[in-house]
């Protein structure tokens, strides 16, 4: 999710939930059997030969994932003077501006819609092709290749494309939307400028969906689906009560994946679309710790905001890792 | 049955078509003129000046310091892509070598460390990351680019996953005959894993091409300048004037996307089984 789409394997068909952050959260809910599972029957034993194979990544973790994790959390307590003489501490004042401030909290309930859309209409449009996808034969390899191929385009380039397709002068989305009376002004209106961030985030984050989706179909045995067509000759109620529990981990483990996406990836879009206009447009928590700490040059309530960003990370896996689990089905 | 196999294709064409129309009307109207897009609006068709266009877009030195053209952007990406991937492959097999196939005292706890950087993206650290990197003075290197991006547990895992699936067997084999760590992790080991790091590079190779976070806050030399990192300065400076080059902008946009798409397209089966297949 580090610009979210670096991912790690992910559940096929309904049998595991390693994704990056399950695997993360196995580990830390205590389920799994941690690095015992990991050994093997028979090893190496050698007195520094592990240290060594370790050395290199761990020398990189402590220096670019440890030090500023733990120099985020020191200046979030500290008022960096503005001429740079030292800083004061200054307790939790930090936090309570960054929460006081009526900008932020309007900010962070458009990230929590935008996240909410964004997320919703990415899963279900993936879902809805994937399903499709599975039930066509002919032309399958090819439906496939022109669904996923938007994957690898970076999310600031989808920006671009998205910004041209919503000009003022030349876009076709906004002729589209003239036909129907909306007068369109991405930049200068909040909600155009958020309607067309959405559009676009969503258009790029469909492919991911669609290739879990579509695997996680394919793995359920045909067997299952003949029982299933024999029971029950509604074919929407037959996806309801028997394909859909069986995708639920898959879309669990895609649920998270698109939150984070959402939240932290979209940077490039809104980046590119806002254009450095950021005043009375919408933007995201992410861009807000951006525009104050490069910008603004708060370097305390920067680090306050990524700090409450860390908690919202953490709450939100541990939440959908102890409360959503339960109630999936897996077999 | 028919009926339905029917609208099936219809949903599936509509999505196609959402998925692959605004980059082909990107691409078409990349060949056609500024003027003319600016008259006529975007273009199906083709324009006849794609030689010019990205002729341009490829050698021209643009940037507000004039000193960058699209040709030096494209090997910045590449080598953030290729360093990236290949980085991140070498660390993680050995970390993930060294977890698994090894007793010693600290291994959980090193584990742990190592693990816990999946639940912390680079995005919530940015500012306190790039101190780090003027601490260190790393700030416009290539070093500074991609070794911080290389600061997640992915790999690790993905190959630990991997190993732990290799059978026990292999490594007795292996011992009997007499190889030591080195030998069995070089002749077994990674001839074992080749599928998966071909899969693994692929997805770590888009993912290093397609940053723009990190670069944009790395990079304010614009020789350092990545495609997809130049895309916003470049636009500034091109869609401001009068007649916006709208054709320059949309043939960087598609070069920008060219590799990482092919290398997906290309890889397709590979590339999959990389993002979605865990317990093999």
């Amino acid at each position: 999710m580090t610009s979210g789409t670096e991912l790690l394997p992910a559940p096929r068909g309904g049998t595991g939930t390693d994704g990056r952050r399950f695997g993360a959260l196995r580990l830390f809910g205590g389920k799994a059997k941690g690095s015992e599972e990991a050994a093997k029957r028979v090893q190496f034993s050698s007195p520094y030969l592990p240290y060594l194979f370790l050395a290199p990544q761990l020398a990189i973790i402590f220096v670019f994932f440890y030090w500023p994790s733990i120099q985020a959390i020191q200046s979030s307590f500290y008022l960096e003077d503005p001429f740079g003489f030292g800083s004061t501490f200054v307790g939790m004042t930090n936090y309570t501006d960054v929460l006081k401030s009526g900008e932020y909290l309007g900010i962070a309930r458009f990230t929590a819609i935008f996240t909410t859309l964004v997320t919703f209409f990415a899963l279900s449009i993936g879902l809805l092709l994937a399903v499709k996808a599975d039930g066509v034969i002919r032309g399958n390899a090819t439906y496939k290749t022109l669904l996923i191929w938007v994957y690898a385009i970076a999310p600031p380039v989808a920006g671009l494309i998205g910004m041209m397709f919503f000009d003022q002068h030349i876009g076709p989305i906004v002729e589209l939307a003239r036909w129907f009376g909306w007068d369109i002004k991405v930049g200068l209106n909040y909600f155009d400028t958020a309607f067309s961030m959405i559009v676009v985030s969503v258009w790029k984050q469909i492919p991911y969906n669609f290739i879990f989706f579509l695997s996680g179909l394919q793995g359920i045995p045909v067997a299952v689906r003949e029982a299933a067509a024999m029971d029950c000759r509604s074919g929407f109620r037959r996806f309801w009560t028997v394909i859909l529990p069986l995708l639920a981990p898959t879309a669990f483990f895609l649920l998270i994946i698109n939150v984070t996406y959402a939240l932290f990836d979209t940077f490039g879009v809104i980046d590119v679309m806002v254009k450095d206009k950021a005043a009375n447009n919408p933007i995201t928590l992410v861009y807000k710790v951006y525009m104050d700490g490069f910008r603004g040059n708060d370097l305390g309530g920067s680090s306050a905001q990524s700090v409450i960003l860390m908690l919202i990370v953490f709450v939100l896996t541990i939440f959908q890792f102890r409360f959503i689990e339960r109630r999936v089905h897996y077999n | 049955m028919y009926r339905t196999k029917f609208f099936d294709h219809v949903i599936l064409l509509i999505g196609v078509f959402i998925m692959v129309a605004p980059v082909v009307v990107a691409f078409m109207t990349s060949t056609h003129e500024a003027a003319d897009i600016h008259r006529n609006g975007l273009s199906l068709t083709w324009g006849g000046h794609f030689v010019e266009t990205y002729e341009t877009v490829l050698t021209r030195k643009g940037g507000f310091t004039g000193k960058i053209t699209g040709l030096n952007m494209m090997m910045n990406s590449m080598i953030l892509g290729l360093g990236f991937a290949l980085g991140k492959i070498i660390l993680s097999m050995l970390a993930a070598y060294a977890i698994v196939y090894f007793r010693f005292r600290l291994a959980t706890f090193f584990f742990w460390i190592i693990f816990t950087t999946l639940l912390l993206p680079l995005e919530v650290r940015i500012l306190p990351s790039y101190e780090v990197m003027n601490t260190l003075k790393l700030t416009n290197t290539y070093t500074g680019l991609i070794v911080p991006l290389l600061a997640s547990a992915t790999g690790t895992f993905y190959f630990r996953q991997f190993f732990k699936s290799v059978p026990d067997e292999l490594l007795e084999a292996a011992r009997i005959d007499g190889a030591g760590p080195f030998k069995f992790f070089i002749d077994v080991l990674v001839p074992l894993s080749r599928t998966m790091m071909a899969a693994i590079f692929i997805i770590m190779f888009v993912y290093g091409w397609n940053q723009y976070l990190w670069p944009t806050l790395m990079t304010t030399d614009e020789g350092f300048f990545t495609l997809v990192r130049g895309i916003k300065q470049i636009l500034l400076v091109w869609v401001g004037s009068n007649i916006p080059d709208y054709n320059e902008a949309f043939a960087l946009a598609i070069l920008a996307m060219l590799p990482p798409v092919l290398i997906v397209v290309i890889f397709q089966r590979g590339f999959i089984k990389g993002l979605t297949e865990s317990d093999k």
